[in-house]
C-alpha cells in the first residue's frame, strides 16, 4: 500500500469514533484473557492492564485523549444505565438487607464519612491544593456519581474519574489481603467494606470470591453512591472549605 | 428483543432521574435517583421482569470494562498528577485502606451487637 493511502485511512479513523471504541474493547478483551491466565490474580486487574495498553498505544500514535474519547464515550456512557441497573441486585438482596439493615446503615454512613474525611485530611496534610482535595473526596463512590459530586464541590470531574478508578484498583488488589489480616471470614462484612471503599471495581473482585460477597458489595456500592451524594457536599460545607 | 427492552427500561429510568434532578435542583446524580426509583418500582411490583434481569446482568458483569475510558483519562491529567503526585498517591492509597479496614471493623462489630448470633455475625470459622 502506498503512503498517501495509509494516511487517508488514518485521517478517516482518527476522525471517527470507530477506532476508539474498538481499541477499548480489544484492549479489555486482551486484558481479561491475561487476567484469566494469571488465575484471576488481583494484581493482573483487567482495568489496570487495559488502561496501560491504551495509554501506551495513544502515546505512540500521538493520539489525544479527546480524540480517543470520541469512541471511548460509548463505553463510558454505559456507566449511567449500569448505575440504574444496581437496583436489581439491591432488590434481590433486600431480604438479607432487612435483616442487617442497622449494621449496614451504620457502617455505610461511617464508611462514607471516613472515605471522604480521610482523603481530604490526608491530601491537606500532605500539602495538596483544595482542588485536589475536592477531587479526591468522592473517590470511593462509583464513577458517574463521584464525577457529579466533584463538580458540585469544586473538584475536577475528569480527574476524579481517574482517582475513582485508581481507588477501585487499590481496594480490589489489597482488599482480600486486608480482610485476611483482620481475620474476617464473614462474606457480608467483606462485601460491605469492599463496596463502600472500592465501588464497582471492588465489586467485580468480590464476585470472584463468592456470589454472596459480590451481592453485598454491589449493595454497598449502590447505597454508598446514594449516601456519598447526600453526605459529601454537606461534609465539605461543614469542614468549611 | 428481550435485552433491548431491559436496556430501554434502564435508560428510561436514567432519563427520568436526570430530568427530575434538574427540575428539583437536588444535588444527587441523575442515575442514582433513577436507581432509587427503579428499586421502589421493583419493591411495589414484587418481582424482576426477565428483560430487566438480562440487561442488568449483562451490564454489571462487565462493570470493570465501563471504567476503562475514564482510566485512560489519566493521560489528560499527567501534568496535574506530576505536580501533586505525593498528596494524590499517598492520600488515595492510605484513605482507601483506612476506609476498607474501618468499614469492615464497624460492620463486624455492629453485626455482633445488633443482630442475633448465627445471622451472619462473623461467627463462622474457616
Amino acid at each position: 500500500m502506498n503512503e498517501p493511502a495509509i494516511r487517508d485511512i488514518w485521517v478517516y479513523l482518527s476522525a471517527s469514533p470507530l477506532l476508539g471504541l474498538t481499541i477499548t474493547l480489544v484492549a479489555y478483551g486482551l486484558a481479561y484473557r491475561l487476567y484469566l491466565k494469571s488465575n484471576s490474580s488481583p494484581l493482573a486487574n483487567p482495568v489496570v492492564s487495559s488502561v496501560a495498553m491504551l495509554i501506551a498505544l495513544l502515546m505512540v500514535t500521538g493520539t489525544s485523549y479527546s480524540e480517543y474519547f470520541e469512541g471511548g464515550q460509548f463505553v463510558h456512557f454505559l456507566l449511567g444505565p449500569a448505575t440504574v441497573a444496581l437496583a436489581v441486585p439491591l432488590y434481590q438482596q433486600f431480604s438479607r438487607l432487612r435483616e442487617l439493615w442497622l449494621p449496614v446503615t451504620i457502617s455505610l454512613v461511617c464508611g462514607v464519612v471516613i472515605a471522604a474525611g480521610s482523603s481530604i485530611g490526608l491530601a491537606w496534610l500532605l500539602g495538596g491544593s483544595t482542588e485536589i482535595q475536592m477531587s479526591l473526596a468522592p473517590k470511593s463512590a462509583t464513577a458517574p456519581v463521584a464525577m457529579g459530586i466533584s463538580e458540585t464541590i469544586g473538584g475536577i470531574p475528569s480527574l476524579t474519574a481517574v482517582l475513582v478508578v485508581a481507588t477501585g484498583i487499590v481496594g480490589a488488589v489489597l482488599g482480600t489481603k486486608l480482610f485476611e489480616w483482620m481475620r474476617i471470614t464473614d462474606d457480608s462484612v467483606k462485601g460491605i467494606a469492599m463496596g463502600v471503599a472500592a465501588h464497582g471495581i471492588g465489586t467485580a473482585r468480590a464476585f470472584q470470591v463468592s456470589s454472596q460477597m459480590g451481592a453485598f458489595s454491589g449493595l454497598a456500592m449502590a447505597l454508598s453512591a446514594f449516601a456519598t451524594a447526600l453526605i459529601v457536599p454537606w461534609l465539605v460545607d461543614l469542614i468549611g472549605i | 428483543m428481550n435485552f433491548l427492552n431491559g436496556m430501554t427500561l434502564l435508560l428510561v429510568y436514567q432519563l427520568v432521574g436526570e430530568v427530575t434532578v434538574r427540575l428539583l435542583a437536588v444535588p444527587i446524580p441523575g442515575p442514582v435517583l433513577g436507581m432509587v426509583m427503579l428499586f421502589l418500582t421493583l419493591m411495589i411490583r414484587g418481582r424482576t421482569p426477565e428483560p430487566l434481569q438480562n440487561a442488568s446482568t449483562a451490564l454489571l458483569s462487565h462493570l470493570s470494562l465501563l471504567f476503562v475510558p475514564a482510566g485512560v483519562g489519566m493521560m489528560a491529567h499527567f501534568d496535574r498528577i506530576a505536580d501533586e503526585w505525593l498528596p494524590i498517591t499517598l492520600a488515595l492509597f492510605f484513605s482507601t485502606i483506612i476506609t476498607m479496614v474501618a468499614t469492615a471493623g464497624i460492620m463486624q462489630l455492629t453485626t455482633r451487637w445488633f443482630v442475633r448470633p448465627g445471622q451472619g455475625g462473623g461467627q463462622q470459622d474457616e
